[in-house]
């Protein structure tokens, strides 16, 4: 039995082809996939990711918690409302779920996981807070609808309690507030501009009617997915996971090594593979000839070794096929993709592809 | 759901093949498999004179979502694969039945069962039930 979001009907009446994703009957798009993607690029779409897990911890010890808990460092926060995104790793260092976690005072964090994740999540986030009396509590009530684009905080300003509307339209990136019942921030998984919007359930279905009268697009899954990769943005099972650390992850930057006394999960296994070096790469790849770079491929380092796509598809904006890629370890620009027995050439690019609108990589 | 067009013949895996006059047959693959696979941006074309068997690879046809192989419905030899899909696979998704087609082939006799157009409505009547 899948799950469905408070939106669920609205989907339906927007045409979507519904799929099952990780137990949630989700749009995958709405009609096309591509031209939702350009319209988040160039315009504004909205996304329902009400099937991620929001969880608030609260309790006196809940930042030493954190601290533990998390590679990167929640002592970075100090302004309410602003968020860090992070991994939180087993003792061996692997990925068990990348998150965002918001501040909202020293006693009181959000934290937005995955869904596929959510019932390991809220196990080892249970077991773990046990030795810090903090309290975890899951706010399946809540939805969350993402708005991105250029033209998305505009758009979207409106449907914000006027009490609250020009402190939303105020925030920073990656700064977010409470306006009301509902919490607003300025984050996303697009590479656009725009707002993560978190509302109670039975609030969802006319926010997002409010947002498409407003000419925002409806968009799936699908662009989302486009959307992400074009901007090297992880996604967690394909591009990291229990098995590899964030150094082999293009997270690296995401772990706070400093202070060197805050022992955190995962810190020694990380400390070792640094000191042990040959870490893998983790990288963008563009392909050179036709086709479309797959996850799983395998890719072919000559004289040094083989690694594999992660995440690999069709960039719209690009009009070329892109992917990350896990690498052996190396100086080099120029590999090879196995592709249905042929072996076709590949560039390694600096990531991010596309930013802002923006093609960020040479083609 | 559009109307199938009434001169061709189908097959399970969503392909269709129309006879032409000069004997050849041309394969594309139908509207209900463009729409399930969404925006196309790349076709992996055989080789002319390539020989495909009954039900073998003979094309691939991606779309942002997933590749998916199409099979050659009859055996045969490639007579003509249609080099404008390199530049525009969108052809296939705007006009699946017509500037969409993908291969013709030559038959060499190897043809299992196809579906007229009324039994392969059916299984697509079946598919959306």
């Amino acid at each position: 039995m899948t799950k469905k979001t408070p939106l669920f009907d609205q989907h339906v009446a927007a045409g979507a082809r519904i799929v099952d994703f990780g137990g949630w009957d989700m749009p995958l798009h709405y009609g096309s996939q591509k031209e939702e993607h350009h319209a988040v690029r160039q315009h504004a779409g909205v996304f329902d990711v009400s099937h991620m897990t929001i969880v608030d911890l609260a309790g006196e010890r809940a930042r030493e918690f954190l601290r533990y808990l998390l590679a990167n460092d929640v002592a970075k926060l100090s302004v309410s409302g602003k968020a860090l995104y992070t991994c939180m790793l087993n003792e061996q260092g692997g990925v068990i779920d990348d998150l965002i976690v918001y501040y909202i005072d020293d006693t009181h964090y959000r934290l937005v996981v995955n869904a596929a994740t959510r019932e390991k999540d809220l196990a080892w986030l249970r077991k773990q807070a046990e030795q810090f009396d903090t309290r975890i509590s899951e706010r399946a009530e809540l939805a969350m609808l993402a708005v991105q684009g250029p033209k998305a905080r505009e758009l979207a300003a409106p449907c914000i309690d006027a009490e609250f509307r020009d402190a939303a339209l105020d925030l920073k990136p990656f700064h977010g507030m409470d306006a009301g019942d509902w919490f607003v921030a300025r984050t996303g998984y697009t590479g656009e501009d725009g707002w993560e919007i978190v509302v109670p359930a039975a609030e969802a279905p006319k926010l997002w009617d409010r947002l498409l009268a407003a000419g925002v697009r409806p968009s799936g899954l699908g662009a989302r997915d486009t959307l992400r990769l074009e901007a090297a943005m992880n996604l967690y099972g394909n591009d990291m996971d229990e098995g590899v650390s964030p150094l082999e992850s293009g997270l690296g930057w995401t772990v706070a090594w400093e202070p060197a006394d805050r022992d955190f999960i995962g810190r020694a296994a990380l400390e070792k593979q640094r000191a042990e070096g040959n870490v893998r790469r983790f990288v963008g790849l563009l392909l050179e000839d036709k086709g479309v770079l797959r996850d799983h491929q395998r890719v072919v380092v000559e004289g040094i070794g083989e690694g594999e796509i992660t995440s690999g598809g069709f960039s719209p904006t690009i009009g070329r096929s892109i992917a990350l890629a896990r690498l052996p370890a190396g100086d080099y620009d120029r590999t090879q993709v196995d592709i249905r027995g042929k072996l076709l050439n590949v560039r390694v690019v600096k990531t991010p592809f596309v930013r802002n609108g923006e093609i960020r990589i040479d083609v | 759901m559009s109307e199938l067009p009434g001169d061709l013949q189908y097959t399970s895996d969503h392909e269709w093949l129309r006879r032409e006059e000069d004997g050849n047959v041309t394969v594309g693959i139908t509207d209900h498999a463009q729409s399930a696979l969404g925006d196309l941006v790349y076709v992996e074309l055989p080789e002319v004179n390539q020989e495909v068997e009954n039900g073998g690879d003979m094309a691939v046809v991606e779309s942002v979502k997933a590749a998916s192989d199409v099979y050659a419905p009859i055996g045969g030899t490639v007579v003509a694969v249609n080099d404008a899909l390199s530049d525009d696979p969108e052809a296939i998704n705007n006009d699946p039945y017509g500037e969409g087609w993908i291969v013709k082939l030559e038959p060499s006799g190897d043809e299992g069962e196809l579906l007229s157009p009324d039994a392969y409505q059916a299984l697509l009547d079946d598919i959306d039930s």
